[in-house]
């Protein structure tokens, strides 16, 4: 007979997600709800407004998570899980972990000013930001998440985006909140860490959760976690946290940070760039990481 | 016990005595002392609620329908820019079937910035799926803030609570304020049949093809059509407990009366005097003022105004392009059946220019001068 191998796990076994669900194939925000939800475990209250996870889900009367969902108006996210958490409490339930689950269109766009209310109230929600950079449940449009540089529907390649991308973390930060955290679908480890320590702080916590989306950057499905990897390890999308405002801390320290060309030349919204454009961005990146660096003292 | 107080203090005097358990507000002139008085109820305990100091009414409306799916009775006021911000979240909460219960204070929409009353704000919200009531005093306001929940509740529908800026939010009243021990045996702690818990995992408002999105609307119409009798009926318990009648309508010296002025809101109290005054001089007026605008009393109208030989409606409203709204709504309660009087339609008090008696008279000299109503608008005290 076999002897078992022993395995470490280093995410919880507990899948809050099911399979059925209406996600392309490679779908970044997926992964990202998957993890997010074995950090948090099934006592968990979602309000979802319109974005790729108002459809991913499922649809009426299915649904592909086995905790209740809110759907709520697309600006709303922040608002609405505001609601939700005052209605649980007032009823007796102080338990249940209320989040506010948002692509970036209803993060960094339309749902700002209620997110920067229910922060600057300090109301006890985690709210995720579920980061695709465009509008891609509508097909593709740009939003303020899209970088410099990218093809989009509404930013064809005659006029791509010449503005970079809204630094979130940097507005959310200004809020004084308790913790801010950057997340990959890459990392599930550090996330779902991330996400258990958020859990038991109280008040606003956001997570910037970088999700691809191989529909929307014209990549291949089985790049979206390579992509997200590489994000991370070029410092386009860095993985920190910052506690009350102030305390930036890195999660993962780049010795060896790699070029942005080869992450761009795997998708196809990069596709037009050319060598003067990309060291534009190039530099664009290390200035911001270096910046990054000074702040988190390294 | 007896209080003198504004009709916005009515407003959070009653919901207050309902242990409304989530409210949340925006401060807008004319409804600021109705979230004021209410947060100070919230601060020294005297109501046991959370109060959410929201960045603009439409997170208003949103944290109202999360509460409220969270299962906590929910309230909010708010006034004509504010209720059209949060003209989408109208529409979540009674497509999501949320029973929140909402002061309305019917002030007038800019441009020009106007703080005084008409009733465009909440008439342009008519057709989002809320029951709308329309206060004429601060007792009726504080009584129906209290059915309004009671009536929501049982029908999981939401309701607006209706009163004019300051011709009622800003008039002092002497008000009864009934036993809260009372209060609480009329009016049940909310315990919805499905709400958002962990417990029992549902998804609420997701995607919704064809094949069942018709059927969740006729259910609310349905649903809807069941208020008009529901209303009587906790209108007459209301009146057990409290000695006071809370109906549709309220009719005044209708039952022998030839002409009928329609009103709604405060303008009701003026036309009373008036069909006092006519009756002295030889005229037969009466008042049928209409309290709920929806669902529309479409049988208790028709009963009370069939036996008028005039009807005419006096509006604080327009609709653009097609006259006043109580307007249209009369004449389609009565069209088509053998016997009804003609209609007449007037536009007064717009941007809360006053409505007198005088008013009133020009409408019976109007209406008692012609034979038949025509589609033309009669603008009362307009400067031409």
């Amino acid at each position: 007979m076999k002897k078992d191998k022993k395995m470490t796990l280093t995410l919880p076994v507990e899948e809050l997600m099911s399979c059925g669900h209406l996600a392309c194939q490679g779908c970044g925000a997926t992964l990202a709800m998957r993890d997010m939800l074995k950090a948090l475990g099934q006592k968990t209250a979602l309000c979802i407004p319109a974005c790729c996870w108002a459809v991913i889900d499922g649809a009426y009367p299915y649904s592909s998570l086995d905790v209740p969902i809110y759907h709520c108006a697309f600006e709303t996210a922040a608002s609405t899980a505001t609601g939700v958490k005052a209605g649980l409490e007032m009823t007796g339930d102080t338990e249940t972990t209320v989040v506010a689950w948002a692509g970036d269109g209803g993060t960094f766009d339309i749902g700002l000013q209620a997110l920067s209310g229910a922060a600057e109230r300090n109301e006890d929600i985690i709210y995720v930001c579920y980061d695709n950079e465009a509008y891609m449940n509508t097909g593709i449009q740009r939003s303020s998440a899209t970088p410099y540089g990218a093809w989009t529907t509404t930013t064809p390649v005659k006029h791509f985006k010449n503005r970079p991308k809204k630094d979130i973390s940097a507005i959310m930060a200004a809020h004084g909140i308790p913790y801010i955290a950057t997340a990959s679908i890459a990392y599930p480890e550090d996330f779902v860490k991330k996400m258990k320590k958020a859990k038991d702080i109280s008040g606003t916590r956001f997570f910037h959760v970088f999700a691809p989306c191989p529909t929307g950057w014209k990549s291949r499905p089985d790049d979206s976690v390579k992509l997200a990897r590489m994000a991370v390890q070029n410092a386009v999308f860095p993985l920190f946290e910052i506690e009350d405002g102030t305390k930036l801390t890195l999660n993962m320290k780049l010795k060896d940070k790699k070029p942005i060309k080869d992450y761009l030349r795997l998708q196809g919204r990069f596709r037009h760039l050319t060598e003067d454009q990309i060291a534009a961005m190039q530099a664009e990146v290390d200035a911001r990481w270096l910046r990054l660096l000074e702040r988190a003292g390294d | 016990m007896k209080k003198v107080m504004m009709g916005n203090h009515a407003l959070s005097y009653g919901a207050m005595l309902s242990r409304a358990r989530v409210i949340s507000a925006y401060p807008i002139t004319p409804q600021t002392q109705v979230v004021e008085l209410l947060s100070e109820m919230c601060a020294d305990g005297s109501l046991d609620a959370r109060f959410i100091k929201v960045e603009s009414e439409h997170s208003a409306m949103a944290s109202c329908i999360g509460a409220s799916v969270a299962g906590a009775r929910t309230f909010t006021a708010t006034s004509a820019q504010g209720l059209a911000l949060m003209h989408e979240m109208l529409h979540w909460a009674s497509g999501g079937r949320h029973p929140v219960v909402m002061g309305n204070i019917n002030r007038s929409m800019a441009p020009g910035w106007s703080i005084w009353t008409d009733q465009n704000d909440s008439l342009s919200e008519r057709d989002t799926g809320w029951m709308q009531y329309y206060c004429s005093s601060n007792q009726e306001v504080l009584d129906t803030v209290i059915q309004a929940f009671k009536v929501s509740e049982a029908l999981m529908i939401p309701a607006m609570v209706i009163l004019d800026a300051f011709s009622l939010s800003h008039t002092y009243e002497v008000v009864e304020l009934p036993d809260q021990a009372e209060v609480d045996k009329f009016l049940p702690p909310f315990d919805p049949e499905i709400r958002l818990t962990p417990k029992d995992p549902h998804a609420f408002g997701g995607l919704t093809s064809p094949e069942h999105y018709f059927e969740l609307r006729y259910k609310l119409e349905m649903d809807m059509q069941k208020a008009p009798a529901l209303i009587e009926e906790t209108g007459r318990e209301y009146e057990k407990l409290f000695g006071r009648r809370l109906g549709l309508v309220d009719p005044y010296l209708c039952d022998d009366a030839g002409l009928i002025l329609v009103t709604s809101g405060t303008a009701g109290s003026t036309a009373r005097v008036a069909v006092d005054a006519l009756r002295q001089a030889g005229v037969k007026a009466g008042n049928l003022r209409i309290k709920v605008l929806r669902p529309f009393p479409f049988e208790v109208v028709r009963a009370i105004l069939r036996k008028a030989a005039k009807v005419a409606v006096v509006d604080r409203n327009i609709s653009y392009g097609a006259h006043g709204i109580f307007y249209q709504e009369v004449k389609s309660a009565l069209y088509g059946r053998p016997g009804m009087p003609p209609v007449f339609g007037f536009i007064a008090g717009l941007g809360g220019r006053d409505i007198t008696v005088d008013t009133f008279k020009e409408v019976v000299d109007h209406t008692l001068g012609h034979e038949a109503a025509d589609e033309a608008i009669v603008w009362i005290g307009v400067k031409k």
